[in-house]
C-alpha cells in the first residue's frame, strides 16, 4: 500500500493523465476501487478515475450510491477538493433514473451537513440542491408536504443510517435549509429563501460556485458601492461600554 | 370661395373620430400669401444685400401703437430730461430746471419783479427805454399780472420803474442780502463758540469737584436725561421680541428621546430584515405563528421600550453625573492652578511661559521620559497597571496641562498625529481631539470636512498601534472609542471607507499567507479590537451593511481557516466568537462556525480517547497535535480555580505566566465555552433544525465532558449550559411551500387602450414615446425647412431672371433708341446730300 501523501498526488492526475493513455484502462479498476474503500479525502479522488471506468469502460460497482451517500461526511464542504467533488456527485445524481428515494436521501445529508459549513460551501450546495429538486420533482414533497401531519416531535430522516433507502429521508423536510433562511451572510440567506417559492423551471448554473473561495466572497463584498452607511445610534461608553456586552462579561482590558 | 381654387385631399379609407386638418387646401392663396411674405423679408434682404448702411429710428416709441400720442410726447420728454440731467446740471444746487420764457429764465425775471415789489421805496430811478422794458418784458402774462398785484399792495407807486432802475436795485439789495446773511451767521458762530467754551467749563466743574449746593442741582438734573436715556435706549436696543419654543418640559424631552429611539430601532429592524431589499419576502410565511408575532418582534419591542426607559434614564444619569464629575475635576484642575500661579512667583511664570513656547519640545522630552519608564518597567518584568503609571505622571500632567493651546489644527500625517498625542495622558488626548473637532467643524471651513475625515483614520491607526504593543493600553482605547464614535456619526461613509479599508488589508494578508503556507494564525489583538469597534460603530443587525457584513465574512474565515496551536489561539477564537455572538445578538441569526468553533475548543480539552458521536470540522481535527491544548490534569490547580474574566493583555505576555496561571485561564476558557454555548443555545432556540444544530455539542457534552473532576463553579456553569440544551422541546411541521399566484389565463378579448391622439403608436413607455415624437416632429421641421428654402431659392431665382429680364430689355430699347436715332441721323445725312445732288 502506498502512502497518502502520494496514493492523493496519483489520484489527482490519475483521470487525466494517466487513464486516457493506456491501453487497458480496466487494469487500473482494482487500485482504484481499493483507494475508493479507504475513505476520507483518498475516497473522494479516487471518485474521478472511477468514474471514468464506469462511465467509458462498462465498469459495473454495485453499491456505487451507497458508497458515495456513505462518503458524505461534515468534512466535505472544509477540504480542498470541495469543487472536484461537488462537480463530479453532480454528475452521479444527474440522471432522471435514479430512484426517489435515493435522491431525497442525498439531499437530506447534504443539507444536514451544510448545517456547519462555511458561506462559500453554502452558496454552492443551495443551488445545488435546487438543482436537485429539479431534476427529480417526486422529491420536492421535502420542501412541500401540504397533508403531512400537523407535529412531529422527531425528524423521520435517520443520519446515522448507512444505507439510503432506509433512511426515511422522503418522510423528512428540509428544516435545515429553512434554518439556513437565517444565516448571517446575506447572500446565503436569499439564496436559502429561494426554496420558499415553488422553483423555477430552468436549473442554475453551478459550474462558477464550485470553486468559490471565501476571500472571493469577502472581496465582492467589499468592492460594492454603499449607498449610504446606517450608524449605530446607541452612543459609545468606551470599549465594553454596550448594553448586554458579552465579551465585557468574560474579557477584561487590563 | 372659389371652388375652382380649392383642392380637395382625397382620404382613402374613412376613420370614425379622426378629424384632419388637411383634407381641404387653398393653394393659390397660400401661394400669395408666400409670395407676399417673401417679398417682404427676403427681397428686401435681397435688395439691401450689398449696403452696409442702415438707417435707425431711434426715435422713442415711433412704431410703437399702443402708446397713445400724448403719452408719447411724455415718455419722450421724461426720457429728454433724464439724459440732460447727469451732464449739465451738476453744478445747478438749488433748481432742478429753468424755466424759460423767450429765451430768458423765468427765474431771472421773477426775481426782478421781486426786486420791484420789495424795493418799491427806494428812490432811485433811472431811465430806461421803452424799447428795451418791451424787449425785456414783451408778453409775459403772469408777470403783467404779477405786477399788477404788486400795484395793488403798494398803490403809491404807481409809476413802474425802468429797467435799469430796477437791475440796479436788484444788485444792491441783493448784496446787501448776502452781507446781511454772513454777519447773521457769522455772529451764530461765534455765539455757538461761546457757549462751547461755557459749557467745558461748567463740564469740567462738574466733573471735579463742586459745591455741594450745585452738585445737587446738578444731581437732581442729571438722573432725568440719564432714566430717560435708558429708557430709549432699552427701547432702542431691545431685541425684537422672538417667538420662539416653548421650553419643553422634562418630560417631553425624554418622550420625543424615546420616540426618536423608537423610531431608530424600527429602521433598524426593517433594515435587519432587509425588507427594503426584498419586501417583505426574506420573512418565510411557513415559519410557526408565535414566532413571527409573538415571540420575535413584539417582545423584542417590549423589551426594547422598557429597556429603552431604563436605559435612557440610567444613561442620562451616569452621563450627568459623568459630566458633573469632569466639571468638577476640570474646576478642580483650574483652581488648583490658580493657586499655584498665585503662589508661584513672577520667575516660574517666565519659565512658565518659556516652556509654552517650546512645548514641542518638552513633550518630546516627556515622551523620551515615559519611554524609559516604560523600559525600566519592562526590565522589572512586573504587571504594573495603567493606575500607578498615571500616578507617576500625575505631577507632570498638572504642569503640562496647562500647556494644552486651545486651537490645534487637523494633522496632515499620521506621524504628525502621533506626535501631537504623544507623552499625554488619557484625558490630554481627548481633550486634544475634541478641540481638534470644535476648531475644524466642517462648518467652519470649506477643507475641514475631508482633514477631520482623515482625522479618523489617524485615530484608528493610532488604536491600532495602541493596540499591539507589548502592554496593550486598552484603557487609553476604551477612551479614544468616544470621539472615534463622534467623527463616525459626522462622516458616515469616510470612516466605512476607512474601516473597509483595514479590513481589507487584513483579509488579504490572510489570504496570502494562506495560499503561501497553506496555514493561517490567528491576527494581532488590533485587529481584534477593530472588529468590536465596527460593532460600536455599525448597526450590526442588517441584513446587509457596506462595513459589517464583510467584518462577518472577515470572522467567518478566522474561525475556519485560522490553526490553533496555543492557548492564546484559542483565547483569540473565543473572543472572536463573543464578537460574532454579539453581532448577531438582536437579529438571531444563525452562524455555523460559531457552533463549530466552540464544539472543537470542548474538543481539545478533552483527554485523548477517540472521539465518537461527533465529528469536528477544520480547523480542528480529531487527531492531532493541538489535542489536549485546554486539559487541565493538575488537581490543585482545579481546586483553587476561581472564575475571573480573561484579560485582554493575555494575549501578548501568556509566556511570562506560571503554569497555575495557565491552568486558570485555560479553567476559564471552558467556563466562557460553556457560557456561549448557553447563549448560542437561547439565541437559536427558534430556528427548526436546532436540535440537529446543537446535537454534536450536546453529545460531547453529555458523554465526554468529564464533569466530576472539574471545580465547583466550572461544573455550575456546565449544567446551566446544558440545561439550556435540555430544555427546548422538540417541534416540526412539514414545510409547505409559498402558495405561487396563479398565472392568468390568456384572454382574447381586445386590449383596450385609451386612445390619445390618432396617428401616434401607443406603444413603449412614456418616455420612448417622447422619444419618439421628438424624432417625428424633428423630421417634419426638416422636411419643412428644406422646403421653405428651396422656395426661397426659386424666389430668388425669380427675381434674378426678372432682373436681367428687365436689364435686357432696358438695354434692348437704349440699342433700340440709338440705333433710331442714328438712321434718323443717317437718313436726315442721306437726305441732305440727296438734296444738295438734286441742288
Amino acid at each position: 500500500q502506498l502512502p497518502t501523501g502520494l496514493y492523493k498526488k496519483v489520484l489527482v492526475i490519475l483521470h487525466n493523465s494517466v487513464l486516457p493513455y493506456m491501453n487497458e484502462p480496466t487494469l487500473m479498476m482494482d487500485f482504484l476501487t481499493v483507494a475508493y474503500g479507504i475513505g476520507g479525502a483518498i475516497s473522494l479522488l479516487a471518485l474521478n478515475g472511477l468514474f471514468i471506468l464506469i462511465h467509458q469502460h462498462n465498469l459495473e460497482y454495485p453499491d456505487f450510491y451507497k458508497k458515495l451517500y456513505s462518503l458524505l461526511d461534515p468534512s466535505i464542504y472544509h477540504v480542498k477538493y470541495r469543487a472536484r467533488f461537488f462537480h463530479l456527485t453532480d454528475l452521479f445524481l444527474s440522471s432522471s433514473h435514479l430512484p426517489a428515494y435515493l435522491v431525497a436521501a442525498f439531499i437530506k445529508r447534504l443539507s444536514r451537513l451544510a448545517l456547519t459549513a462555511p458561506p462559500e460551501a453554502l452558496l454552492m450546495i443551495i443551488p445545488f440542491i435546487c438543482n436537485l429538486f429539479r431534476r427529480h420533482p417526486a422529491c420536492r414533497v421535502l420542501v412541500h408536504r401540504p397533508g403531512g401531519p400537523a407535529d412531529m416531535s422527531e425528524d423521520p430522516y435517520i443520519m446515522e443510517e448507512e444505507e439510503p433507502s432506509e433512511s426515511r429521508a422522503l418522510e423528512s423536510s428540509l428544516w435545515e435549509i429553512q434554518s439556513l433562511q437565517n444565516h448571517y451572510h446575506p447572500d446565503v440567506a436569499k439564496a436559502a429563501a429561494v426554496l420558499n417559492q415553488s422553483l423555477s423551471e430552468v436549473e442554475d448554473d453551478i459550474s462558477g460556485l464550485l470553486d468559490l473561495s471565501a476571500y472571493e466572497l469577502f472581496d465582492k463584498e467589499v468592492k460594492k458601492k454603499a449607498v449610504d452607511v446606517p450608524l449605530e445610534f446607541e452612543p459609545v461608553r468606551g470599549l465594553f461600554g454596550k448594553k448586554n456586552d458579552i465579551l465585557a462579561e468574560h474579557f477584561s482590558l487590563d | 370661395s372659389n371652388p375652382f381654387e380649392v383642392k380637395v385631399n382625397r382620404q382613402k379609407f374613412d376613420i370614425l373620430g379622426r378629424k384632419t386638418k388637411n383634407d381641404v387646401g387653398l393653394p393659390g392663396v397660400s401661394r400669395s400669401k408666400a409670395i407676399k411674405k417673401r417679398n417682404q423679408t427676403l427681397l428686401k434682404e435681397y435688395k439691401e444685400r450689398e449696403k452696409t448702411n442702415v438707417f435707425k429710428d431711434k426715435r422713442f416709441g415711433e412704431y410703437n401703437t399702443k402708446i397713445t400720442p400724448e403719452e408719447k410726447m411724455i415718455r419722450r420728454f421724461a426720457l429728454e430730461r433724464q439724459q440732460n440731467y447727469g451732464k449739465k446740471n451738476i453744478y445747478n444746487l438749488n433748481e432742478d430746471e429753468e424755466l424759460t420764457h423767450y429765451g430768458q429764465s423765468l427765474a431771472e425775471i421773477e426775481k426782478l419783479n421781486d426786486i420791484v415789489d420789495s424795493d418799491s421805496d427806494t428812490e432811485e430811478r433811472g431811465a430806461l427805454s421803452a424799447e428795451l422794458t418791451a424787449a425785456h418784458f414783451g408778453g409775459g402774462g403772469g408777470l403783467l399780472r404779477k405786477k399788477v398785484s404788486s400795484q395793488q399792495q403798494d398803490e403809491e407807486e404807481e409809476k413802474p420803474k425802468s429797467r435799469k432802475e430796477l437791475i440796479e436795485e436788484m444788485i444792491a439789495k441783493s448784496k446787501q442780502e448776502k452781507q446781511e446773511r454772513q454777519t447773521r451767521r457769522e455772529s451764530a458762530l461765534e455765539l455757538t463758540e461761546k457757549l462751547d467754551k461755557d459749557w467745558k467749563e461748567i463740564q469740567t466743574l462738574i466733573a471735579h469737584k463742586t459745591p455741594k449746593s450745585e452738585r445737587k442741582d446738578k444731581e437732581v438734573e442729571k438722573p432725568k436725561p440719564d432714566e430717560y436715556d435708558m429708557i430709549v435706549r432699552e427701547l432702542g436696543f431691545e431685541m425684537k421680541a422672538k417667538p420662539s419654543e416653548r421650553l419643553k418640559t422634562e418630560e417631553e424631552l425624554a418622550k420625543e428621546e424615546q420616540a426618536r429611539l423608537q423610531k431608530l430601532e424600527a429602521d433598524r429592524l426593517c433594515r435587519m430584515r432587509g425588507i427594503d431589499e426584498q419586501a417583505n419576502k426574506k420573512r418565510p410565511s411557513h415559519m410557526s405563528a408565535d414566532d413571527l408575532a409573538d415571540g420575535f418582534i413584539l417582545d423584542k419591542d417590549d423589551r426594547r421600550l422598557l429597556s429603552y426607559k431604563d436605559g435612557k434614564i440610567n444613561i442620562e444619569n451616569e452621563e450627568k453625573e459623568e459630566e458633573e464629575g469632569e466639571g468638577e475635576e476640570e474646576e478642580e484642575d483650574n483652581e488648583n492652578e490658580e493657586e499655584e500661579s498665585q503662589e508661584e512667583s513672577a520667575s516660574e511664570d517666565e519659565e512658565h511661559d518659556a516652556a509654552d513656547s517650546h512645548s514641542d519640545l518638552e513633550s518630546d522630552c516627556e515622551s523620551e521620559e515615559e519611554a524609559a519608564g516604560n523600559k525600566e518597567e519592562k526590565k522589572h518584568k512586573t504587571n504594573e497597571n495603567e493606575s500607578q503609571k498615571v500616578e507617576k505622571l500625575d505631577p507632570k500632567r498638572e504642569a503640562a496641562k496647562s500647556e494644552l493651546p486651545y486651537t490645534f489644527a487637523v494633522p496632515e500625517s499620521y506621524e504628525t498625529f502621533k506626535s501631537l498625542l504623544a507623552g499625554r495622558t488619557i484625558e490630554q488626548q481627548l481633550i486634544i481631539l475634541e478641540r481638534i473637532q470644535k476648531c475644524n467643524h466642517p462648518s467652519l471651513a470649506v477643507g475641514n470636512k475631508a482633514k477631520l475625515e482623515k482625522l479618523f483614520g489617524f485615530l484608528l491607526e493610532y488604536i491600532g498601534e495602541l493596540a499591539i504593543l507589548d502592554l496593550p493600553e486598552l484603557r487609553t482605547i476604551d477612551k479614544l472609542v468616544l470621539p472615534l464614535y463622534n467623527l463616525c456619526q459626522m462622516f458616515p461613509e469616510a470612516a466605512s471607507d476607512s474601516i473597509k479599508f483595514i479590513l481589507r488589508d487584513a483579509a488579504h494578508d490572510l489570504e496570502e499567507v494562506i495560499e503561501v503556507k497553506g496555514r493561517a494564525s490567528f491576527p494581532g489583538l488590533d485587529t481584534l479590537i477593530y472588529l468590536k469597534i465596527v460593532s460600536l460603530l455599525f448597526p450590526t443587525s442588517d441584513f446587509r451593511h457596506p462595513v459589517v457584513t464583510p467584518a462577518f465574512m472577515y470572522m467567518s474565515q478566522l474561525l475556519t481557516k485560522c490553526r490553533i496551536t496555543t492557548l492564546q489561539d484559542v483565547i483569540k477564537g473565543l473572543f472572536i466568537c463573543c464578537l460574532f455572538l454579539e453581532y448577531v445578538s438582536l437579529s438571531r441569526r444563525f452562524v455555523p462556525e460559531l457552533i463549530n468553533f466552540l464544539l472543537g475548543v470542548l474538543h481539545i480539552s478533552l483527554p485523548k480517547n477517540q472521539a465518537q458521536g461527533y465529528t469536528v470540522v477544520h480547523p480542528f481535527t480529531p487527531v492531532g497535535k493541538n489535542l489536549e491544548l485546554l486539559l487541565v490534569c493538575d488537581k490543585e490547580d482545579l481546586k483553587k480555580w476561581e472564575k475571573q474574566n480573561v484579560p485582554l493583555s493575555i494575549v501578548t505576555r501568556l509566556k511570562e505566566a506560571s503554569r497555575t496561571e495557565i491552568n486558570h485561564t485555560r479553567l476559564s476558557c471552558l467556563a466562557l465555552c460553556f457560557d456561549l454555548i448557553k447563549k448560542c443555545a437561547a439565541l437559536y432556540e427558534s430556528l427548526p433544525s436546532f436540535h440537529e444544530i446543537m446535537h454534536p455539542v450536546r453529545v460531547l457534552l453529555t458523554q465526554h465532558v468529564p464533569v466530576n473532576e472539574y471545580p465547583e463553579k466550572l461544573q455550575e456553569w456546565y449544567h446551566s449550559a446544558l440545561k439550556e440544551l435540555e430544555n427546548k422541546v422538540k417541534h416540526y411541521t412539514p414545510l409547505i411551500c409559498e402558495k405561487k399566484k396563479p398565472v392568468p389565463l390568456k384572454q382574447y378579448t381586445p386590449k383596450i387602450v385609451k386612445v390619445l391622439e390618432f396617428g401616434r403608436k401607443q406603444a413603449g413607455s412614456k418616455k420612448e414615446q417622447e422619444r419618439k415624437q421628438l424624432i417625428q416632429r424633428h423630421k417634419r421641421e426638416l422636411k419643412g425647412a428644406i422646403r421653405e428654402i428651396r422656395k426661397d431659392n426659386q424666389f430668388l431665382a425669380r427675381m434674378q431672371l426678372s432682373e436681367i429680364m428687365e436689364r435686357d430689355s432696358a438695354r434692348k430699347r437704349k440699342v433700340k433708341e440709338l440705333l433710331g436715332s442714328l438712321a434718323t441721323q443717317e437718313g436726315e445725312w442721306k437726305a441732305m446730300k440727296r438734296k444738295k445732288w438734286s441742288n
